[in-house]
């Protein structure tokens, strides 16, 4: 390792070199009231080393795959090659550096590959009375790899203790759409270890126990579920019988969404108001929220109740349809944000080709006006495969009372691909198919489902648009491209003219992109 | 000439024995290699004196002496003195000093004609009503003319500078105009260096008599050359021509 000396800087200004006394290591006549001690210039250079027990070389670790830098003890720092971060960390790695003052530190260029980082330091310091030394030196660091905690962790299949698996058994992803967003406004998936996608749900896994709970907790207080523990013996110590287990909790939220159309049992009606049993779901809290259209007459059925006698929703958003409003006239009932109104309807996709209408009662009267487009269940003609629905027709009491259509909600119609002034952050997690992730796509099956992924995520946004409630519940971003573009796009959307928007205000500022470039 | 010696890994010679041209005091160390030093050098020229002052080893750094006297402190004991007494010669006066600043070998530097002193040194010391006149201890018993000086700004004249009738050699940050002063008060030449591998305690690094020099070990080549050459201790031996100081003013003359 190279050694270059700079000369030392004598605090006096030599003005007058006057010969006093002899270097006394090389005899050189120098001028004893300046010098360093009794020595020459050139011996101070030769003889002196300030750098000693300074390290020459160190080594710092490195975790392969997140790429971060191991900063002692044990924290995990990112840092670029040749940044200053790295430059502060590899200072921070030598022994002795605090005795001396550091004027200057520089990487040598290395080729990556080497693994090696070169620093050159540049140290200053008095060596004798009035006399200081300044020094530069190299300074070799070999990069060794070490796995950080955390992909330590990510990686090892046992290194998880309990598992929450969330489940579903609906066809679309809406209600995982909205958890996703509750848990990352309450940062409840904190304490995972990893969240994997399954079939109908997701999985979370936790290195405690108690972290688990936490979530099953934290799931059961915003949503109705049914919980079920199990638990495997890993290994156990017969003679100090200890046990270590495996803890898996399923957890089941229950199949009805928001706007699906739901036959309840008759018994379960009359049990929880004598509500219709044909009813509307308009909003799942931590309990199932009933609406009959008819009436306004509202009825919540909680988890434990719904567990009792479970049923199935007769038909979901996928099955909606869209009318015309042709007449709509309000009863003059209303039961909070919902207006009791006559309507008579057309199925937009037999104007113009025949004169069939239907008449029904709605709770949209609040927003329905002649001519809106509606989105609806039609029943008339349908069939359901449903004991309960089998049983409301089979009764004399509510079999005249099914409707031709039941309205669920207003239809708007959006621009394609239309840009949004808001986002919500994505929880990263590891697909179950990983080819799913792929940029090009596999199969024409994988490419179907990503097709159906965003398509839910879609309406998921659009419903965060037009319920206020909801809305209120998670967290929503100002998007980045309008921060760019300022408040420019006032009047692009004309023929958006009625979607509802949310509101600047009501957006958070995502701190986190201040000074990051990701492409998402 | 000039040997290199060590006192129990101590390179500060002067620190633990007085060397003048009548006598050598010599601490009493553990082994007595460093008293052999002395030994092979003046055995049979002078008495060499192992001693202790106030119980310590330090014996060059708390006296001060030439051939004419030795300065003790006060805090001598009896005991030491009656030693000392009984060892050197009966021509060398010896005196127990009351002074503050009780480590007299730091604080006077002296040959056999002149010594310089700390400035604060107490007027009791340098002169002293006794009985009835003015009787100056340093100026009496060393037989010199007494003066109150520095050395490159450092009071302890005795640390500072080492000093014999041929020559002497002060601290290495002294300026020209400085030894100038000095050399024209001392009446010998002075040269500024350093011993023991650049030490500037040239004082307490070496001791020095007309014809002998022990510096520490690790003086170099260098500094011994200059020491050499300043004392002049290659010209003359313990009853050289250079004993004595009869042509003293032809040599500080010639030197210049």
């Amino acid at each position: 390792m190279s050694m270059d000396l700079d000369a030392p800087v004598p605090i006096a200004a030599q003005d007058h070199v006057a010969a006093t006394i002899l270097c006394c290591n090389c005899g050189a006549p120098i001028d004893g009231t300046t010098a360093a001690g009794a020595l020459c210039q050139d011996c101070v250079r030769s003889t002196v080393d300030i750098s000693e027990g300074i390290q020459r070389e160190a080594v710092v670790h490195t975790c392969r795959d997140c790429e971060r830098w191991l900063l002692p003890p044990n924290s995990w720092v990112s840092a670029a090659l040749e940044s200053k971060e790295l430059l502060a960390l590899c200072l921070r790695k030598l022994r002795g550096l605090t005795k001396v003052r550091i004027i200057d530190a520089s990487f040598i260029w290395t080729e990556p590959h080497s693994r090696r980082i070169k620093v050159k330091i540049t140290i200053q310091q008095e060596v004798v009375e009035g006399t200081i030394l300044q020094q530069a030196f190299v300074v070799e660091y070999v990069v060794h790899y070490q796995q950080c905690s955390d992909c330590l962790r990510s990686f090892s299949p046992h290194t998880w203790v309990a598992s929450v698996q969330v489940r579903q058994k609906v066809p679309h992803k809406r209600t995982f759409l909205y958890l996703e967003q509750l848990i990352l406004r309450h940062r409840a998936h904190q304490d995972t270890n990893n969240i994997k996608e399954a079939k109908d749900g997701l999985d979370f896994y936790f290195s405690q126990r108690s972290h688990a709970e936490k979530m099953v907790e934290f799931l059961s207080s915003v949503v109705p579920v049914k919980v079920k523990k199990a638990s495997e013996l890993i290994s156990m110590d017969i003679h100090t019988s200890t046990k270590s287990y495996k803890f898996s909790y399923s957890v089941e939220i229950v199949p009805i969404c928001k706007d699906d159309l739901v036959a309840i049992p008759i018994k379960l009606a009359r049990s929880v108001g004598n509500i219709s049993p044909l009813t509307l779901c308009y909003r799942i809290g931590t309990t199932i929220q009933l609406l009959d259209p008819n009436t306004l007459q509202t009825a919540e059925v909680p988890g434990a109740t719904y567990w009792r006698s479970p049923f199935k929703n007769l038909a979901d958003v996928t099955e909606l349809v869209e009318f015309i409003v042709m007449d709509i006239e309000p009863v003059g009932r209303s039961n909070g944000r919902f207006h009791l109104a006559e309507a008579t309807v057309a199925r937009a996709s037999d104007l113009g080709s025949n004169d069939q209408t239907y008449f029904t009662r709605t709770h949209l009267g609040g927003i329905l006006h002649v001519g809106d487009s509606v989105l609806g269940y039609h029943l008339t003609g349908t069939m359901f495969n449903d004991p309960n629905y089998d049983a409301i027709e089979a009764s004399s009491q509510y079999s005249s009372t099914i409707p031709d259509v039941v309205l669920v909600k207003k239809h708007y119609t959006r621009k394609k691909n239309k840009s949004r002034n808001w986002r919500v952050k994505r929880m990263a997690r590891e697909h179950e198919e990983e080819a799913l992730q792929g940029p090009t796509g596999g199969s024409r099956k994988q490419e179907q489902e990503r097709e159906r992924l965003e398509a839910d995520f879609e309406m998921f946004l659009r419903d965060v648009e037009e319920d206020q409630e909801l809305r209120g519940t998670i967290e929503l971003y100002k998007s980045r491209k309008n921060q760019n573009a300022g408040g420019m796009e006032m009047d692009e959307d004309s023929e958006d003219e009625g979607v509802p928007k949310i509101n600047m205000d009501e957006l958070l500022d995502d701190f986190d992109d201040l000074n990051m470039n990701d492409d998402e | 000439m000039a040997v290199r010696a060590q006192f129990e890994n101590s390179n500060e010679v002067g620190v633990f024995s007085r060397l003048t041209n009548s006598y050598a005091v010599v601490a009493i160390g553990a082994s007595e290699n460093f008293y052999s030093v002395f030994e092979a050098e003046l055995q049979d020229v002078i008495p060499i004196c192992h001693a202790t002052i106030a119980g310590t080893r330090i014996v060059g750094r708390l006296t001060a002496g030439n051939r004419n006297g030795l300065l003790v402190p006060t805090t001598t004991t009896d005991q030491e003195l009656q030693h000392l007494r009984n060892t050197l010669p009966d021509s060398v006066k010896i005196q127990r000093i009351e002074e503050r600043l009780s480590a007299l070998g730091n604080v006077i530097c002296c040959n056999d004609h002149v010594a310089l002193i700390h400035p604060d040194l107490e007027r009791e010391t340098e002169e002293m009503y006794y009985p009835h006149h003015y009787y100056s201890l340093i100026a009496d018993v060393l037989g010199v003319e007494v003066f109150r000086q520095t050395i490159a700004d450092n009071v302890l004249t005795g640390s500072y500078m080492a000093l014999s009738n041929q020559g002497g050699i002060v601290h290495p940050k002294t300026s020209i105009r400085d030894q100038d002063e000095l050399s024209s008060l001392l009446q010998v030449p002075l040269v500024a260096g350093s011993v023991n591998r650049g030490s500037a305690v040239v004082g307490a690094g070496m001791v020095v008599n007309d014809w002998l020099a022990v510096t520490g070990l690790d003086t170099t080549a260098t500094e011994l050359s200059v020491i050499e050459s300043v004392f002049r201790l290659g010209e003359m031996g313990p009853r050289g021509a250079g004993m004595g100081n009869a042509n003293k003013e032809s040599i500080v003359e010639s030197f210049y």
